[in-house]
């Protein structure tokens, strides 16, 4: 059968020349993660779950990011951009629609599209333009800068879309969580069991899904123009597409991230488009590995979760040792630490360390 | 009489608008120019001068000296920073640019930590004079006259010092220069310094004008990105010029609509720009458009 055979060659894609991790050994190792990430609701408290799925709100952000900055070589430093418009559109969305029949996750799909329009509407103009990486990259984060301060400026109440305030400095809150409609009551996924299982699956699947991207032929394209972008448009591909493609898929994880922050705390504030919350997705991708899918992952949860225990001591403390790791790790370990260490062990990490460094 | 004032009102808009591009982006064009990177840390340096300037004011230091104290303390400041760690990222600028934004980190939050959420100001000097029923302040006008002043130093730096013929050999060809016995690793050191000297004079000079919290910064970056991004990477063929025009975008949308549309109208305005000149105003000066 056709089907069955176009998905083979698409499950194909999950190993290739653009991933780290395969054969048998790699995937028991992924089953094994999963099944202590499905079974840890069962040793611990309701409260924490919900906490922890914080973690992963942000993954997605940093999985767009490496796509972008680790596959097509283009900074994007603006990511909270899409991270914040797609948060506030979710949010105006719900306020004035509500949360039944299921409109929640309606929203959660428009939210996540508007974030993507309005990076293909940026894209086109830097991609097409032949933008440089330096200049992508603090274009990207003067358009994240300037919307912090815009929507700060919203407090007064001239400031609203349909019945949603926009609330200016304080940031627009009581937006419903997302919401399962259900025969005898709708199931709200406030921040507890359930919405870790739903964040966890979503998580995987994008994991999975960006795999096949950057193994198929997109994305090896991805990775060509990164290398060298001359060699790539004498080849014969017009890398202004390829990489505004990216850039829109990237950016749309970050509107995802967006969408489930927003969902997850009920809140969605300014400063989460600021100078400092543009850094962080920087970080984590820098310090994880941003060249590759699974140790830009694992990066960027080990980060958060050090992020996360350093707050207790204050949060100020915790983003200079983020400034600092970013100060050490970029200089020290370009490919990131994670291939770092793991090239004193694996002779095949060491290659492509040895390779990056180039 | 009426249209005369409000002339000089749109004018003086123009000339604070320029003043403030000028100041605020020439330190990071120096930089870009010579290395083709972006110091993120830029609002940082500028931040450095406001506080170092402002500090020394309460202590009773005359302005114009502790201003100058300002820049000196930033410039010495980017060429430590310059030698401990940017030296080592020469062939990989994209990392550099990381880099210093982890540095741009540790001095907000640093600041943040040892000298509290605010410092207090200086105020204003030399108060106001009055054209037309507005009061206009005296001191943006000095404002005015400094960034002219400084743009005509920088001049006089890079073609009449053997500094500034060094490092425009550098620029063109590093490699040539070094051959020919320059010593380049310095001449990076001391344009980095002078770039972060430069941020140092922008904060000091607008110090007394503004609130001292460890992020006003990120007040001038924007600014300063996008005079850089549309002037290209020539100081005076890109950077002068493209503040120039932008200052007049930017005083017709700020009086039309509010500061913020100022903002957002610069911010718009740069990005159509790149879409028709990728090399900024120098390659379009120059004739080598993409």
């Amino acid at each position: 059968m056709p089907s069955h055979s176009s998905l083979g060659s698409a499950l194909r894609l999950l190993e290739g020349p653009q991933t780290l991790g395969k054969g048998p050994a790699f995937w028991s190792g992924f089953v094994v993660v999963l099944a202590l990430a499905c079974i840890y609701p069962l040793f611990a408290d309701g409260y924490d779950v919900g906490n922890n799925v914080y973690f992963f709100n942000w993954a997605f952000m940093a999985l767009g990011l490496s796509l972008i900055w680790g596959y097509g070589g283009a900074l994007s430093f603006g990511q909270t951009a899409f991270f914040g418009v797609a948060g506030y559109a979710y949010g105006v969305l719900t306020i004035n629609f509500g949360d039944a029949y299921g409109f929640t996750f309606v929203s959660l799909v428009l939210a996540t599209l508007i974030a993507a329009l309005f990076a293909a509407v940026l894209g086109y103009f830097l991609f097409f333009g032949r933008i440089s990486g330096v200049f992508l990259g603090i274009v990207t984060l003067s358009v994240t800068l300037v919307l912090e301060r815009f929507m700060s400026q919203t407090a007064g109440p001239e400031w609203h879309i349909g019945s949603a305030r926009l609330n200016g400095f304080n940031g627009m809150g009581n937006m419903p969580s997302l919401t399962i409609p259900w025969p005898g009551g709708d199931v709200v996924l406030y921040p507890d069991v359930p919405l870790y299982y739903l964040t966890l699956a979503l998580l995987v699947l994008v994991y999975l899904a960006l795999r096949m991207v950057v193994n198929s032929r997109f994305g090896n394209v991805l990775v060509a123009i990164r290398e060298n972008p001359q060699r790539a448009e004498m080849l014969g591909y017009d890398i202004r597409r390829y990489q505004l493609g990216g850039f829109v898929v990237g950016s749309a994880l970050a509107g995802l991230s967006g969408v489930l922050y927003t969902a997850w705390g009920n809140y969605i504030t300014p400063s989460s488009m600021g100078m400092t919350q543009a850094a962080l997705p920087i970080v984590w991708v820098a310090v994880g590995g941003r060249s590759d899918l699974t140790t830009t992952l694992l990066g960027t949860l080990l980060v958060l979760a050090g992020f996360q225990a350093l707050t207790i001591y204050g949060s100020q403390y915790a983003l200079v040792a983020m400034g600092f790791l970013l100060v050490v790790t970029v200089p020290a370990a370009p490919s990131g630490i994670i291939i770092g260490i793991g090239s004193l062990f694996s002779r095949g990490l060491k290659r492509r360390k040895a390779r990056e460094a180039r | 009489m009426d249209f005369l004032s409000s002339l000089f009102s749109f004018a003086y808009q123009a000339g604070d608008a320029f003043a403030f591009l000028v100041l605020s982006a020439c330190g990071l064009a120096v930089i870009f120019g010579m290395m083709g990177v972006i110091n993120l840390a830029h609002g940082e340096f500028i931040l450095c001068g406001a506080y170092v300037s402002t500090s020394a004011t309460h202590l009773g230091v005359p302005l114009p000296v502790s201003i100058l104290l300002g820049t000196l303390v930033a410039g010495a400041v980017g060429m430590l920073l310059e030698r401990a760690i940017i030296r080592h990222l020469y062939d990989r600028p994209l990392d550099t640019i990381v880099v210093t934004w982890g540095v741009s980190m540790i001095a907000t939050q640093g600041t943040l930590i040892l000298l509290g959420s605010t410092m207090q100001g200086t105020g204003t000097p030399f108060g106001s004079i009055e054209v037309g029923g507005y009061g206009y302040s005296v001191y943006r006008l000095v404002l005015m006259a400094a960034a002219v002043a400084t743009l005509a130093v920088l001049w006089l730096i890079f073609t009449r010092t053997r500094f500034g013929i060094l490092a425009r050999a550098t620029i063109q060809v590093p490699h040539i220069a070094e051959a020919l016995g320059v010593n380049t690793s310095l001449v990076y050191s001391l344009t980095f310094g002078l770039g972060a000297g430069l941020a140092g004079l922008c904060g000091g000079l607008y110090a007394p004008t503004m609130t001292l919290v460890p992020t006003m910064g990120s007040a001038f970056v924007v600014e300063a990105f996008v005079t850089v991004v549309v002037g290209g990477a020539d100081i005076f063929l890109g950077t002068a010029p493209a503040a120039a025009i932008l200052a007049v975008v930017k005083a017709a949308l700020t009086s039309w609509e509010g500061q913020l549309a100022g903002q957002i109208g610069l911010l718009v305005a740069v990005i159509i720009v790149i879409r028709v000149l990728p090399r900024g105003l120098t390659g379009f000066i120059l004739r080598e458009r993409a």
